[in-house]
């Protein structure tokens, strides 16, 4: 079957080829990072983490997403994701190894990553969110395969991945739950140290996700001509405006805790991504852009699910799908550690390299996600033609 | 101790009479690799008052710690590396000093350094255990498995670890070769000295004080002079609200 991946026409393979040039230009850039330190980078003293556990953050939301058309399709037998569901699937298997990537090139010491495994260390929720990112990746990638497998041969799933099927779906939420107890265990670091975390990444998760899903089944439509039913769209629509309106009602209910009891260290943060603080405003644009399009993204769902618009649902989608990355991509992290333990305020830009770096693991993404899909597209025409 | 030792030395006996005949006439202390220090839960008072009195020590005590423990000296202040040094007392107690009394402190110049705390978070979420807290309450780091994600420093409410975001030795004029150097992508802090006390010496920034404002003791030892300090003097602690329980002490005027 994984043959198929790199057979095609000649547009085809230079679109593989294409993005091979920033994952060299990537990788060209690791080999600078490697010699001379993360000092490279925009991250400091203050800002210890920067655009690649942001990044990672946001692609553990898009990994868990997946949950959304699964759990549907499998649980409750909805038809209307038949064609979307393994497209779901090997998105999450592709943004995992995107996060696990981010992760890697974060490390100060990158060739003794092993040591997380030689030394067990259960107190601490990194080393449970490499089990859980490892086995999510793990239980997505023999899902999808042996469904798609069984069916390119026409016969029926085997008794034994029903059961995997079911374990995927808490184990989605429990990613973007342990990645988010990465951050709200921590003393000290007060835009973190709240519950809301957690249930506010699977809100942002389970809006950005299917939006990137929807536009990617919009793009194989144009593309490559499959259609992936208009009626499984209009659903995952819907998952994505209550999804985003969560989000919303959390950003709410967090800005009031923190504003209402005028505690100041609960206050700092927020103030400093909204209005600035110590002069320091370079997020205030990025956040209120971000607010701005998760608000607007409402009513234009909520339209092109009524008049059955995709153009508008494409639009939707994309502010839906930057909305949230800003926000954790830009916001959550760095903001999140801008005011340090002294109380002074620190900002955070990513440099060159380190950008470089970030595009090359996405290249790298959108080349699995190509060749995933290249696989499903053929196995699908075969079965379909047959 | 004592039984700990006749015990040794018999077994050495057994094995090597020569050795035993040695240990009979020799005092065990320096039989063993010089008397170390120990602490039920060793902590650091420091009295502002004499600390701050004047300022014509230059930083004694982070001049001595830097220097023993080839800290390196780096201008670019997001990639410096520190182990003890000054900041203001605004940013080491927010919150707590009032525009009265606290006021005088506010803007001084305060030693900060790890407060080797009871109940660490930055121990707690290490993924390898590169760093962990020792029986007698010293939260040390091993670089050697630190696998640099910098986990801890997120952790730590005080900002007391340091990152080396670069290769930390084309910036250390000279190498003290008793104690090791370290490369970039690793976590470090202050050590509470465990290399000196484990050769019965003080920490090197409370030998290194020149008007005795560092007192260095065990917690559990009433005869101890951190003890006697604190039963006689007001002190304040970093974040007390967040309940790491830190092991430095400041004593200042009531």
């Amino acid at each position: 079957m994984i043959d198929r991946a790199l057979i095609g026409r000649g547009r085809y393979q230079l679109w593989l080829a294409g993005w091979l040039i920033p994952v060299g230009v990537g990788l060209a850039c690791y080999l600078f990072q490697s010699a001379h330190g993360l000092g490279i980078t925009g991250m400091g003293r203050d800002v210890i983490w920067g655009f690649y556990v942001a990044q990672f953050t946001f692609l553990v939301g898009i990994a868990a997403s997946a949950v959304m058309v699964v759990a549907p399709f499998y649980l409750h037998d909805c038809r209307e994701f038949a064609r979307i569901v393994i497209l779901g699937e090997f998105l999450a298997v592709t943004a995992v190894i995107l996060c696990l990537l981010h992760i890697f090139v974060d490390l100060g010491q990158p060739a003794r990553v092993l040591n997380v495994l030689l030394h067990p260390s259960p107190g601490s929720v990194m080393f449970w969110d490499m089990i859980v990112l490892t086995g999510y990746l793990g239980l997505n990638l023999v899902i999808a395969w042996t469904t798609l497998d069984c069916e390119r041969n026409a016969t029926r799933p085997p008794g034994w991945i029903k059961p995997l099927i079911f374990l995927s779906i808490p184990w989605a939420v429990a990613i973007h739950t342990v990645t988010a107890f990465l951050y709200s265990g921590l003393p000290g670091r007060h835009l973190w140290l709240t519950a809301v975390v957690a249930p506010r990444f699977l809100a942002t998760a389970f809006s950005s996700g299917p939006a990137l899903l929807v536009l990617l089944c919009l793009l194989l439509k144009k593309a490559a001509g499959f259609n992936a039913g208009d009626e499984g769209l209009r659903r995952l629509s819907h998952t994505i405006v209550y999804a985003m309106i969560a989000n919303l009602f959390f950003i709410f209910v967090e800005c009031f805790t923190a504003f209402y009891s005028g505690v100041p260290s609960h206050r700092h943060d927020l103030q400093y991504l909204f209005w600035g603080l110590d002069g320091h405003a370079v997020m205030v644009p990025w956040m209120w852009l971000s607010l701005l399009m998760a608000v607007a993204s409402i009513p234009i769902l909520l339209c092109s699910i009524r008049r059955g618009n995709q153009r508008r649902l494409a639009l939707a989608c994309g502010l839906v799908l930057i909305s949230t990355w800003i926000d954790k991509g830009l916001g959550f992290v760095a903001g999140g550690l801008a005011i340090s333990p002294m109380g002074t305020v620190t900002s955070y830009a990513p440099t060159v390299p380190e950008l470089l770096i970030s595009l090359g693991i996405y290249a790298v993404g959108v080349l699995l996600l190509t060749l995933f899909y290249r696989i499903v597209l053929s196995v699908r025409a075969e079965t379909e033609s047959s | 101790m004592l039984k700990l030792t006749l015990l040794a030395a018999a077994g050495i006996a057994r094995r090597q009479p020569l050795l035993a005949a040695l240990a009979a006439v020799v005092p065990s202390e320096v039989l063993k690799p010089g008397a170390a220090l120990k602490a039920g839960r060793w902590a650091m008072v420091i009295d502002l008052r004499k600390c701050l009195e004047s300022k014509d020590c230059r930083d004694a005590c982070a001049r001595a710690c830097h220097m023993e423990h080839n800290v390196p000296n780096i201008a670019n202040p997001q990639h410096e590396v520190k182990w003890i040094w000054r900041e203001r007392g605004a940013h080491l107690f927010p919150e707590q000093l009032d525009e009265f009394s606290g006021a005088a402190l506010a803007d001084q110049p305060i030693p900060a350094l790890c407060n080797h705390c009871a109940n660490p978070p930055c121990t707690r979420v290490c993924p390898t255990g590169a760093t962990f807290k020792r029986t007698d309450g010293i939260v040390v780091m091993d670089p050697h498995r630190c696998i640099g994600c910098r986990f801890c420093m997120a952790a730590c409410p005080y900002g007391s670890r340091s990152f080396n975001w670069e290769d930390p030795r084309p910036s250390l004029k000279t190498v003290n070769p008793e104690y090791p150097t370290r490369g970039k992508g690793v976590v470090e802090k202050c050590s509470f000295c465990d290399e000196r006390l484990a050769q019965g010496r003080l920490p090197a920034c409370v030998e290194a004080c020149p008007r005795g404002a560092m007192a260095f003791g065990d917690l559990r030892d009433e005869q101890s002079p951190v003890v006697k300090l604190l039963r006689e003097n007001y002190s304040i602690r970093r974040m007390p609200e967040l309940g790491t329980q830190p092991a430095v002490y400041y004593l200042v005027s009531k």
